[in-house]
């Protein structure tokens, strides 16, 4: 009989009352060491949670945080080190333990089966359904049916879905990776809400963002990884910012977004015929009318709440999926795409979101990054490797990926991963990305680089589409902005414009009160907004 | 068993001795055949000479290059079944068409079967997105239909093997098996495919991601077709050299070698779900396939022990190979 579950029958039910005291911490891992063959994803991490507080858990891609959330949570095994819970040591061989032993994760990723109906994915865990629905509706879900297919749900409703799933089996430590990603502002700031209360009830809360404004307004302490060590645990008070910052990155944060500026007014002189000409684009019921310009040497912002046709509008035209009205000009030119090698024919790049949909995880760097080139079947005949060795070094070199662990992309780190994503373009010489969200989930540092290098393109004259969730990104890319609500394109700012309220009014379907819209899409019926709000 | 609940210690030997093999896979590989050899000596001493190397080879050869097929099938996370029913067929036409047919007729007339059945396969899964295992299991009954009506209603004049397969599939010269004329050629192009060509990145891809795949301009069907046509050659080509070294045509010739074409590629380390392995692991997976069957034979078991047997040892080197492998 293993010694794992000598202990777990011979454990307590366990009461958080009998062990209250603030000294002993709920949760304390010390020394933490995992390597994945010559690379150290956790060289000396430690973690240590105090019944009923709420504690983030910080680093940039790759410091280690998803390494250590999978190891607590006994996703992956440790190769060193010691976990203590309710000062217990206690071996986490599975995700079953780790629920057993109170420990309950929220992944990024929503863990529901697709092809289940909620229910049954309920069922599949044993969580007592009527809490689940009472953290539902508590969330801001009223409507909720649970007999609907995993499938069908939107990933943003999944997401709180997961969380009210967790939740619902009051679990001592309650574990939340990036929770307010991909959640529209409305659901972000309910879920906070919850998670709060948990701190209050006694519980704890480890929470994983790289959202300042979420960390100061709910955590109480926060950990802080670099290159897989425990660099520091701070107190969340006001100014602290600055120096989780410094702790996270080892350096001075840079201030790029002056530098960002300069590159826009100079990119502002480039211009001539549109290097992408949209016009009333339908498709379904998920785009109404679409209609912009993007420039030659121009960033685009795209910026709507989540599920307004946004995905629908980066899938059309990057050649996934065909539209059903309205047209697309490309140079002037019209086109009309029916796979992803037209676009690409074109031009035109689309840089996904999720890195796994972009991406061969069991392959190279180098031939994730080549992969367009022998797309075509006549570039199917040997590969010239010299060039084709110099032509990826240069991507690499260029956006600066860290090449460690190149033989898989899967051990690379989220924001090295998409990198390889965007470097794949880069040397494939596209004059124009689609980048959807691309900054999602990762980290200050990578984004300051990825939002250098879209300025860079632009001064080079390439143009870039570039949506996001994040409002300050639209500050610091864009030259111009649009704001898509409903499926149609609502409003349209100059970046010097394009502050949160006006955004945010604008991407909830708000008028602009009487003020005269500016760009090239002028004629924005009078209607629209109106309408799609109703 | 080492968890996360031990305290720190100096990395073991076993671990490290784990890592060294993931980093190299085929050495496990090479090992597992040596002391297959090497038991085969001690049960029958004497039995490991120039002679039994040769004849060896010579078996192991037809099953390499099926397995080649299946090997990079399997890379795209798909698999060919037909590849015997294909290798029969092409078998069957040219020792039944040589016959009364110039040499170089006969050849294409074989091959073609090859060509169409690799075609719809392609098709079948390129573009109507039939399942790889029902579609090549269903061109291979279809194949084995057309061969019987074939056999009823065309031929009238017997068959007769050509001398040249004869001397390609049987012969020797200087000790070396004449099929090698043939396997080096096409194990050489398959690894530089796999290695050094669009073409076999593509495969890797696809398997891997066939979203990430689309979304860099690959057409899938384009990819899969080529497949399964190359896949259906390699096995047409592969019954031609096979008739030479069993020269008795029949309807089921290379029927046998098609679950063994699987396993050896599943030994040399190709995943079954796609963009993982290569073609020198499936190499030495056949090798050792070929001498666990001799080894089989001559501890003169009967014929059904012996298959448990070997199923039961396939298995096994299977699942011990992948847990070596993999470094997690």
């Amino acid at each position: 009989m293993s010694r794992g579950l000598h202990q777990f029958l011979e454990r307590e039910p366990h009461d958080l009352t009998t062990n209250p005291s603030p000294q002993n911490p709920l949760l304390d891992a010390t020394g933490v060491t995992k390597n994945y063959g010559a690379v150290a994803a956790l060289r000396n991490a430690s973690l240590s949670v105090l019944p009923g507080e709420v504690h983030a858990l910080m680093g940039a891609n790759g410091a280690g945080k998803s390494t250590l959330v999978k190891i607590l949570t006994g996703a992956i095994k440790a190769d060193a080190g010691r976990i203590l819970i309710r000062g217990q040591q206690l071996d986490v061989r599975s995700p079953a333990d780790a629920r057993r032993a109170g420990l309950l994760p929220v992944y990024q990723e929503p863990a529901l089966i697709p092809d289940l109906d909620v229910l049954s994915n309920l069922r599949l865990t044993g969580t007592p359904v009527e809490p689940f629905r009472a953290w539902v509706r508590e969330i801001g879900i009223p409507d909720l049916d649970i007999r609907e297919t995993a499938r069908h749900i939107p990933l943003a409703i999944l997401r709180v879905l997961d969380l009210a799933r967790a939740l619902a089996v009051e679990p001592d430590v309650l574990l939340l990776d990036e929770m307010t990603a991909a959640l529209p502002a409305n659901l972000a700031e309910k879920v906070l809400e919850v998670v709060r209360r948990q701190g209050d009830a006694g519980r704890s809360v480890i929470f994983i963002s790289h959202r300042f404004v979420e960390i100061s307004a709910l955590c109480d302490r926060a950990t802080v990884l670099r290159d897989g060590a425990t660099v520091g645990v701070v107190d969340i008070e006001p100014g602290i910012e600055e120096r989780i910052v410094e702790m996270m990155l080892g350096t001075r944060i840079e201030k790029t977004r002056v530098a960002a500026r300069a590159a826009n007014e100079v990119a502002v002189a480039v211009g001539g015929r549109p290097r992408l000409s949209v016009r009333n684009l339908q498709l379904g019921t998920k785009l109404n009318d679409v209609s912009f310009d993007l420039a030659n040497g121009e960033v685009v912002g795209v910026f709507a709440l989540e599920g307004q046709g946004q995905d629908e509008l980066f899938a059309a035209l990057a050649g996934s999926i065909r539209p059903t009205g309205g047209t697309i000009d490309v140079d002037g030119a019209p086109v009309k795409f029916s796979h992803p090698s037209d676009a690409i024919q074109a031009g035109i790049a689309y840089v996904p979101g999720d890195r796994a949909e972009a991406l061969a995880m069991q392959r190279s760097v180098r031939e994730n990054i080549a992969l367009p080139f022998s797309a075509a079947p006549r570039k199917w005949g040997p590969i010239r490797m010299r060039r084709e060795q110099v032509v990826v070094s240069s991507a690499i070199g260029r956006l600066q990926i860290d090449t460690r662990a190149q033989g898989e992309v899967q051990r690379l780190s989220g924001g090295n991963q998409q990198k390889v994503t965007i470097a794949r373009w880069i040397a494939a010489n596209a004059r124009t990305i689609l980048c959807f969200d691309a900054t999602r989930g990762i980290d200050v540092g990578t984004k300051q680089e990825i939002y250098k290098l879209l300025r860079e393109l632009a001064g080079q004259g390439k143009s870039v589409l570039f949506y996001t969730s994040e409002m300050e990104e639209v500050q610091r890319v864009c030259d111009r902005v649009v704001v898509i609500f409903g499926g149609r394109v609502v409003d349209t700012f100059p970046v010097e414009e394009a502050d949160e309220a006006a955004l945010m009014r604008a991407a909830y379907g708000l008028p602009r009160g009487a003020k005269a819209d500016v760009g090239i899409l002028a004629e924005v019926k009078p209607g629209s907004s109106a309408e799609a709000a109703s | 068993m080492t968890d996360i609940a031990t305290m720190p210690q100096p990395v073991s030997f076993g671990r490290r001795l784990k890592r060294f093999m993931a980093d190299r896979p085929l050495i496990p590989l090479i090992v597992l055949l040596i002391i297959l050899v090497v038991i085969l000596q001690i049960l029958r001493p004497g039995i490991v000479n120039e002679r039994w190397i040769a004849n060896t080879a010579k078996f192991a050869i037809p099953l390499a290059i099926l397995a080649g097929c299946q090997t990079m099938t399997m890379l795209t996370g798909g698999i060919d079944l037909s590849v015997g029913t294909v290798a029969t067929m092409s078998a069957f036409i040219m020792a039944t068409q040589i016959v009364n047919q110039d040499p170089a007729v006969a050849f294409l007339l074989a091959m073609l079967p090859a060509v169409l059945i690799g075609l719809v396969n392609g098709i079948g899964v390129g573009v109507f997105r039939v399942h790889p295992l029902i579609m090549t299991l269903g061109t291979s009954l279809i194949g084995t239909g057309f061969l019987q009506v074939y056999q009823r209603t065309v031929i009238a004049s017997g068959a007769r093997i050509p001398d040249f397969l004869n001397w390609l599939g049987t012969g020797l010269t200087y000790g070396f098996p004449n099929a090698l004329l043939l396997f080096v050629p096409v194990a050489v192009l398959i690894v530089f495919v796999l290695n050094r060509t669009g073409f076999g990145r593509l495969l890797y891809a696809v398997g891997d991601n066939e979203r990430a795949a689309r979304l860099s301009g690959v057409r899938y069907w384009q990819v899969i077709t080529a497949l399964y046509v190359l896949s259906s050659l390699l096995a047409g080509i592969t019954g031609l050299l096979y008739i030479g070294l069993i020269k008795a045509p029949s309807l089921s010739l290379a029927e046998p070698l098609v679950l063994p074409s699987v396993a050896a590629a599943v030994i040399g380390g190709t995943s079954i779900f796609g963009g993982r392995g290569g073609y020198t692991g499936t190499i030495i997976g056949a090798l050792i396939l070929t001498v666990l069957t001799t080894l089989l034979t001559i501890l003169q078991m009967p014929e059904g022990g012996r298959r448990i047997l070997f199923g039961f040892i396939v298995l096994f080197v299977t699942a011990a190979y992948l847990r070596i492998i993999e470094d997690r």
